[in-house]
């Protein structure tokens, strides 16, 4: 029979309060508890709750990470708190928390906010099977398992909005559709069965709300409690929208395409060559800087880029491995 | 002990708009008598975005960068955080799917190179820490920092996902509660500043197609380091540089406030502890100058 042994240590956690009918300002209250290793962040609010202060409030339903009711921050990193272990918490963090909600300006009581943009986000995607389907079909429409591979995972969303409320795009621009929403686009994208195909990826190419405004930063990959990976999505939206000819000419579209023209060319980038390929007449705007940067010798002229050595290899490559065209 | 030895993908930056980031990695090298084998035959990594227009044609591409370091025996190392990204992604895909793998290699054998999945992709950062170790700098440094206050900043690029990136090194990181940079700072004798941007985006990335979201990315991290009363900033990426140095003007009108701050490479720091002659370092290559040396 296996031994396990349940320690205990103390934690001082750093709780953010705040009710939206009363309060002008949240504040935070402080709390120091034992925390054995066999709890859930979901403990220590339930703990909270019931040792402490009954008005304290949360969203959770499911206990099995199954629901995504009770995503929150645990020291700036969404989790789903009925999902992440304690011990992993104090082995990445030490032993002070501070637990906030998803998004402290969209707070209603304490960890629940007001998901309200998520959702408009979620149904703007047009997150369901789009099809012309038979009232009285004479069969099934057959999904083969290598086309429900494509799928890539991304049904496991849970709608937590960890992601969502962990993007700084989502922060900024309230247009942008976000991590989830593109996750959940590519998942019907993917769909043999979906007809929406186009009319999906043109709202998804759009500046702005669409994919060209991520900015990579690899925190929605980061944070998904259920490994749905939105970037490697929102990559494939990429490829798609070039491959099914959605893709028309613009600064985004342009800059991915430069990269390949610049390869082939020099095998590494001509940075200078590629910002005038990419921004057209737009290019007078970097001019100020491009002057203060040739200024400091930052900028070498197309003439006089040291070329990757055995370049021929590079443009048989680019030659015969392009799967994609504009 | 025997000679450090890597193979250097030096990326595109390193070779045009970051020079001082070149001349300081050498410099460096030198000091801590490590050889650096530059791959001169490798391509530009696609700095995520031909991954946008082509995915197979990056991987392949990326597979020949890394198939040039495994002839050569060595680990690879970047000095680019989006550089050591895309090139540890695709040797964590190819290395895990064998029908991918074989597709690539097709491809390679055109041009006479195989993908084996043999050599190590690490950044620069990680292969000190790890081969070199922070201790050894202590010990090394001639100038120590102490009289500074330094803002780590440490590009998404080299801490997330962090499941891709701890299988690029020893010394694990997690990108909510970093540590490589911080204890990099303290071995070279300065402080490191604690602020909430440390580990969040530059904006790099979406900086043509969504210039204000990029803007105030890297506003927001001039501005914190500024608060935690930073004297300077420091990152190992030379496309964070980028932004944080060439583009104070944009970032403050973004977010209403002017900021600035000197933002030198994690090499460039080395070299000053170290006693590296300040003119390897390229220090005149900064649009923000670096008046304090």
């Amino acid at each position: 029979m296996s031994t396990h042994t349940i320690t205990t240590q103390k934690v001082n956690f750093k709780v953010f309060r705040f009710n939206a009918d009363e309060d002008y300002l949240p504040y935070y209250e402080d709390y120091s508890m034992d925390v054995t290793s066999e709890e859930v962040v979901l403990d220590i609010l339930n703990r909270i709750k019931w040792d402490h202060d009954g008005s304290f409030s949360y969203r959770r339903s499911c206990r099995h990470g199954i629901c995504g009711a009770c995503a929150i921050k645990v020291n700036g990193r969404s989790t789903l708190a009925c999902k992440e272990s304690m011990t992993e918490m104090i082995k990445i963090f030490g032993n002070d928390m501070t637990i906030e909600p998803l998004s402290k300006k969209r707070a209603v009581k304490d960890m629940i906010i007001d998901k309200g943009d998520f959702w408009a986000k979620h149904t703007a995607i047009q997150p369901y099977l789009i099809s012309d389907v038979e009232e009285h079909p004479e069969h099934e429409h057959l999904v083969t398992p290598e086309e429900a591979e494509e799928l890539n995972e991304a049904d496991l969303c849970i709608q937590c909005g960890a992601c969502h409320y962990a993007c700084p795009v989502v922060e900024i621009n309230e247009d942008y559709f976000g991590p989830a929403a593109f996750a959940k686009a590519y998942r019907f994208e993917a769909d043999v069965r979906d007809d929406a195909h186009t009319s999906r990826l043109i709202d998804l190419h759009k500046e702005g709300q669409g994919v060209w405004d991520c900015v990579k930063c690899m925190e929605c990959a980061e944070v998904c409690p259920k490994d749905v990976d939105p970037i490697s999505k929102i990559t494939s939206l990429h490829n798609m929208l070039f491959r099914e000819g959605v893709a028309t000419s613009n600064v985004a579209t342009r800059h991915a395409v430069g990269f390949k023209n610049s390869i082939a060319k020099n095998g590494v980038l001509d940075e200078g060559g590629l910002v005038l390929y990419s921004e057209l007449a737009g290019i007078v705007k970097h001019v100020p800087v491009a002057l203060k940067m040739f200024r400091k010798g930052k900028i070498v002229p197309p003439w006089g880029i040291t070329k990757s050595d055995n370049l021929d290899e590079i443009q048989k490559l680019v030659k015969s491995s392009s799967t994609a065209k504009f | 002990m025997e000679k450090l030895k890597y193979a250097l993908f030096t990326g595109c930056t390193a070779k045009q708009s970051t020079p001082e980031q070149m001349m300081s990695t050498m410099a460096v090298a030198d000091k801590l008598g490590i050889e650096l084998v530059e791959l001169t035959e490798a391509s530009c990594c696609g700095a995520s975005h031909l991954q946008d227009y082509d995915d197979f044609l990056s991987l392949v591409l990326n597979a020949r960068n890394i198939a040039y370091a495994e002839k050569h025996g060595l680990t690879m190392v970047t000095i680019c955080n989006t550089c050591q990204l895309n090139t540890a992604m695709t040797k964590h895909r190819l290395d895990n799917n064998a029908e991918l793998k074989a597709r690539v290699n097709e491809k390679l054998e055109e041009v006479g190179l195989e993908y084996k999945g043999t050599s190590k992709i690490t950044h620069f950062l990680y292969a000190i820490i790890d081969d070199i170790g922070l201790d050894k700098i202590k010990e090394m440094v001639v100038t120590p920092l102490s009289q500074f206050n330094i803002a780590p900043f440490y590009g998404c690029h080299n801490i997330r996902p962090s499941e891709l990136q701890n299988e690029t090194h020893d010394t694990p990181e997690t990108p909510y509660n970093p540590t490589s940079l911080d204890d990099l700072i303290v071995a070279c004798g300065g402080a490191s500043v604690d602020y909430e941007e440390k580990n969040k985006c530059c904006g790099f990335h979406a900086e043509l197609q969504a210039p204000k979201t990029a803007a105030i990315l890297t506003g927001n991290a001039i501005a914190g380091a500024m608060d935690g009363d930073a004297d300077w900033m420091v990152t190992p990426c030379p496309l964070c540089h980028l932004k944080l140095d060439t583009q104070t003007h944009h970032a403050s009108e973004a977010i209403g406030r002017e900021v600035s701050l000197p933002v030198l490479h994690m090499q460039q720091m080395i070299g000053l502890a170290l006693g590296c002659p300040v003119e390897s370092l390229g220090l005149k290559h900064h649009l923000v100058n670096v008046d304090f040396v």
